[in-house]
């Protein structure tokens, strides 16, 4: 016989793409999911969305998290979201962005496929709930 | 997904596939043993090496670098990079990845991050079955990395072929090298950062201590002087032959130095394990070790079932504390159903 125990925890990517050197927020996050018991693994700045597209798809991680705070949210965001789409897996990762997103350019990133937005002033919990609610059931 | 078009998914080369693979693996998701089960058939081909040294010894650029080499001379390469989790929350941060900037967008560089996610000896059997579904995906070179402190991941990195060492200059008098599980489990040791002030003493310090060699392993030749030629050719000679002599590389992996001398000696440690029949004692040796340690997982999973079904450990902490009983009667009562179904199999 076999007994086998299920040891799931949730797995996080926080990424940090483009021409874009503020990584506080991404640090600041990085740090609250592994405080909340989250693998996290942090990207490091200055990556192309095809590094992101192979870090999310090798890893197998349950969150994608794309800090952008450059302005260049419309250009890379869809970029990665049909990256994974290529991959098969964009059903079954939650994608959440936060940084500096204005609210106009909201309605469309939700459309293509980004689950949450998380601007400033956007709490911890907030975040870590909303991640425990939403992370794909696999 | 079910896990028989899993595992024919990750055979036919599917990344995604083998993604999952190593998240039921790293979940002990159920009917993960199964799959594990069946990709084993399709392992034996990859070349593990083993990664370790002190946090900061330059292991994940070091591990960035060869990826990149063995991609240039068209080999397929799979990465583990273990970091440690926090035993307080079990979270972590898995920052390896960060270095692996000389491999982007090559998804023939397969990198994935685990963590130590706390249960005794359960990071080697998951680290052990990732290595599997990358052999079995494949892969001609599997990269192991981890801290090398402590006996969980010496464990781990003997699942590897050859296992190398870093030893950053600098790091401590040679009285440091001597500390267990430095100098016994390395293959091939690098001083990385050479071109640091103190790395050569350090290449010195690391040859004079492995020179000493371990008791009744001679590890140098110096004693076959010039006139013993005649006499080396006597059948005894073949133990001597069949030692290995780990080799000190010098390497600057931030700037690719040293990392074609460093896998030559890899290549020569790979020869000298095939040359010797070593490979297939190391193999017999891994089984046999990946056996044990299932059973011991499968037996305290029945103990604790056990415990739970007798209401729990805290019960028995109670009157242990009581003076009523003491830990080994409560241990040997919760064990009697086992042993005596092994006591009468024996009979």
């Amino acid at each position: 016989m076999s007994v086998e125990q299920d040891q799931r925890t949730i797995r996080c990517l926080v990424a940090k793409v483009g021409l874009d050197g503020h990584d506080r927020g991404a640090h600041v996050i990085s740090r609250a999911l592994r405080d909340a018991g989250f693998e996290v693994i942090y990207s490091g700045l200055h990556r192309a969305p095809e590094e992101i597209v192979q870090a999310t798809v090798q890893e197998d991680v349950d969150v994608l998290g794309i800090s952008i705070l450059s302005g260049a949210h419309d250009t890379l965001v869809p970029q990665i979201l049909e990256g994974l789409e290529q991959y098969g897996a964009l059903e079954d990762t939650l994608v959440v962005t936060g940084g500096i997103i204005p609210d106009e350019d909201r309605p469309g990133l939700k459309q293509a496929g980004v689950a949450e937005i998380f601007g400033p002033g956007a709490s911890m919990n907030e975040m870590v709930a909303f991640i425990r609610e939403n992370a794909p059931e696999r | 997904m079910s896990q028989r078009a899993l595992v024919e998914d990750l055979l036919n080369g599917d990344h995604r596939a083998l993604a999952r693979v190593i998240t039921n693996i790293e979940n002990r998701r159920s009917g993960y043993r199964d799959l594990v089960a069946q990709l084993h058939q399709h392992t034996g081909t990859a070349e593990v090496i083993g990664v370790t040294g002190s946090p900061g010894s330059g292991k994940s650029t070091l591990v960035d670098k060869l990826a990149a080499t063995y991609r240039d001379r068209g080999l397929t390469v799979g990465v583990i990079a273990i970091d440690p989790s926090s035993p307080f929350t079990g979270g972590a941060v898995l920052g390896d990845r960060i270095r692996m900037a000389s491999n982007i967008g090559d998804m023939d560089v397969f990198f994935r991050s685990m963590s130590a996610r706390g249960t005794l000896g359960g990071l080697s059997t998951a680290t052990a079955d990732a290595v599997k579904a990358l052999d079995a995906f494949g892969k001609d070179r599997i990269l192991v990395e981890t801290v090398g402190a402590g006996q969980n991941e010496v464990d781990i990195v003997r699942t590897a072929d050859t296992v190398t060492v870093l030893v950053p200059p600098g790091s401590g008098d040679d009285v440091q090298m001597l500390k267990a599980g430095i100098l016994e489990i390395g293959d091939v040791f690098v001083v990385n950062k050479a071109d640091l002030p103190g790395a050569d003493r350090t290449v010195q310090e690391l040859r004079e201590m492995l020179q000493y060699g371990d008791g009744d392993v001679p590890a140098t030749v110096g004693h076959h002087a010039a006139g013993d030629a005649v006499s080396s050719l006597d059948a005894d000679d073949d133990t001597e032959a069949d030692l290995w002599e780990p080799q000190v590389v010098e390497t600057v992996a931030s700037e690719g130095e040293g990392i074609d001398d460093l896998i030559e000696s890899f290549e020569a440690h790979a020869d000298h394990l095939d040359s010797t029949g070593e490979r297939e004692r190391n193999a017999r040796a891994r089984y046999a070790a990946e056996i044990r340690r299932l059973l011991r997982e499968d037996v305290s999973e029945l103990v604790a079932a056990e415990l739970d079904r007798r209401g729990g450990l805290a019960q028995f902490v109670d009157d242990v504390l009581d003076r009523e009983r003491d830990p080994y009667t409560v241990a040997d009562s919760l064990v009697e159903p086992l042993a005596d179904r092994v006591d009468r199999n024996g009979d």
